[in-house]
């Protein structure tokens, strides 16, 4: 923004910006570099950054001992219906909310959003008796619908406030074409919010992986544990597999990461025109 | 052409069938979000809110009404007070800590240098991983005898001995901040930069040519300009960072002797551990209460901002 900067300057900005690198970059690096290592590397005392002998040892007791994959596919199933879940209820909502004249909408999507700022854990109790009750105990449907709840907020907010972004002529176009509601809706609205779609898919598969306190009240077994329970209770007998764990956190964390640097540019944006910006 | 429209009976007779109000429509498609927010967030507060007033415990089965027993008890209970001046603590330096670093991040991020693309994409790593990997990565990163933290330390000589990071009441709190501010301060260093992007350039240019050194314009300019979104993200980090749970959880467990218990790990000991649902629920209403007056003094805060701006 400004085409005049000392070198003095220059270099604070370069300098800050490798600090911001490191910091958000560094730790995972480390972990992800740890999980190539074999465990007498991790404890000589003399910690190197490359894997000097690299070894998949880790990946393997991730995998063979602690059955990290039924976890994933746990993970999976979960968050994948919960994407889909919030995508069509939250659409559903958010498509009201801007297209159809309600009265007090803003109010409505206030306590929409305020809901998301509930502590969770004076959700989980009642929650907890309620799927006692219901035999919903170790279910996937127990944590989807749960998810489903926390994370509509953010996805109604967001898709509101990008049908919010689509010119009102379409809809007196389509109404002049004699186009119903929810014609409206399925063959016009929703095609074109494709991106958007996107982003706020990606959030609610982000809220259902990384999900813990639930996933811990609700299930006790591995056939119906997701990732986090999974991760959080890698321990072995007497000591830390700090290897072991930094394999699993890779395996977990890479595709997401992967996912979220693909879309980055969808999901700031997506996340800040509701929001903050006035 | 007008008459056809004002009355859709004789302009489209085959449509009117299926053709709801609008009004009905807008209920019948809102019904979906409500029940499910209404089954999954209200019911709970409802009724955490009626078992906070019984003594319901699933190991003694027992469900009577007790009035206002719990909270009393409440009042009285070390424990409870302890992990709620945690809370308090955790809460307060998190957030503190996140806006300011998070405002200084978006500020570099402001100026154009080459890589920027890099950067922003890096910092949406620790916001994307999950919190239970985040908090077992910590506990590896400041492991007390292997940590790679510790080594950096002792060989830039700020140490002279390992630090015993989460092993030990000084310094427990301490690490798991870090791991937070870590884990939520670039995506509020994001947040920022997008509400700095909509200062008009034009106004800090003005400025410049008045003379005014950068950290004016800064003070006098962008930083009144991006209150309301300070506040904003400052209120949802502070409400976040109140019910801290994965992360003490999975690091410490709220120990060594409690001295990292927050409200979120408590509530779930009594709930899960000694199964008193009753009294569980008094400690997590209390949470929710407390929660509220925080969001009152921000909206308060907020509102003034705004009346002020204008």
């Amino acid at each position: 923004m400004n085409g005049t900067r000392s070198p003095l300057q220059s270099l604070a900005i370069y300098a800050g910006a490798l600090l911001i690198l490191v910091w958000s970059g560094g730790p995972f690096l480390w972990q992800f570099s740890t999980s190539f290592q074999l465990d007498k590397m991790l404890t000589s005392g003399s910690p190197s950054l490359i894997p000097h002998p690299f070894t998949l040892e880790h990946y393997y007791n991730a995998f063979v001992e602690k059955q990290l994959h039924r976890y994933v596919w746990n993970s999976l199933v979960v968050s994948l219906a919960t994407t889909f879940l919030c995508l069509f209820v939250g659409s559903l909502a958010a498509f009201a909310l801007s297209r159809l004249n309600i009265k007090g909408r803003f109010g409505i999507l206030m306590v929409i959003l305020s809901v998301s700022m509930f502590p969770q854990i004076a959700l989980v109790g009642p929650l907890y008796l309620v799927a006692t009750n219901l035999g919903l105990l170790d279910t996937y449907t127990a944590l989807i619908i749960t998810y489903l709840a926390l994370g509509l907020p953010l996805v109604t907010w967001v898709l509101f406030g990008y049908f919010e972004t689509l010119p009102r002529e379409i809809d007196e176009a389509a109404r002049m074409d004699g186009v119903s509601v929810p014609g409206l809706l399925w063959r016009i609205i929703l095609p074109m919010s494709l991106p958007s779609l996107v982003t706020t898919g990606l959030l609610a598969f982000i809220t259902a992986w990384n999900e813990f306190l639930f996933a811990l009240a609700f299930t006790s077994n591995i056939d119906r544990q997701t990732i986090p329970v999974g991760i959080a209770n890698f321990t072995n007998l007497y000591y830390v597999p700090w290897g072991d764990i930094a394999a699993a956190s890779a395996v977990v964390t890479v595709p997401l990461i992967l996912l979220v640097l693909f879309f980055q540019r969808h999901i700031i944006e997506g996340l800040t025109q509701g929001g903050v910006k006035e | 052409m007008s008459a056809a429209a004002t009355i859709p009976g004789i302009g489209r007779p085959r449509r009117l069938g299926r053709a709801l109000p609008g009004a009905l429509w807008a209920l019948l498609l809102l019904t979906p979000a409500f029940v499910s927010l209404a089954s999954v967030s209200f019911y709970p507060i409802v009724n955490g809110l009626y078992l906070s007033l019984t003594n319901t415990s699933l190991i003694t089965q027992e469900q009577d009404f007790t009035g206002f027993s719990n909270y009393v008890e409440l009042w009285g209970d070390p424990q409870f007070w302890n992990a709620w001046w945690h809370t308090m603590w955790f809460t307060t330096a998190s957030t503190v800590l996140e806006t300011v670093i998070g405002l200084g991040m978006a500020l570099i991020l402001c100026e154009a240098f080459k890589g920027r693309g890099l950067v922003r994409a890096a910092m949406l790593v620790p916001w994307a991983m999950p919190t239970v990997v985040t908090s077992k990565m910590f506990g590896w990163l400041f492991d007390g005898q292997n940590g790679i933290v510790n080594h950096i330390l002792l060989n830039a000589g700020l140490i002279d001995q390992n630090i015993n990071w989460y092993g030990s009441p000084d310094t427990a709190m301490t690490t798991i901040i870090i791991a937070d501010v870590w884990k939520t301060t670039p995506f509020m260093a994001l947040l920022l930069l997008t509400g700095f992007q909509t200062v008009p350039n034009s106004l800090i240019e003005a400025a410049r040519m008045d003379g005014a050194k950068g950290w004016i314009t800064f003070w006098y300019i962008r930083l009144p300009l991006l209150m309301p979104t300070l506040l904003i993200a400052g209120l949802f980090r502070a409400l976040d960072a109140f019910r801290v749970f994965d992360l003490v959880y999975v690091l410490t467990g709220g120990g060594p002797a409690d001295s990292t218990e927050t409200l979120s790990t408590l509530s779930y000991k009594v709930l899960f551990s000694t199964l008193q649902f009753g009294y569980g629920s008094a400690v997590s209403t209390a949470m929710f209460i407390t929660e509220g007056i925080i969001a009152l003094i921000f909206v308060v805060f907020l509102v003034r901002q705004i009346r002020r701006a204008q």
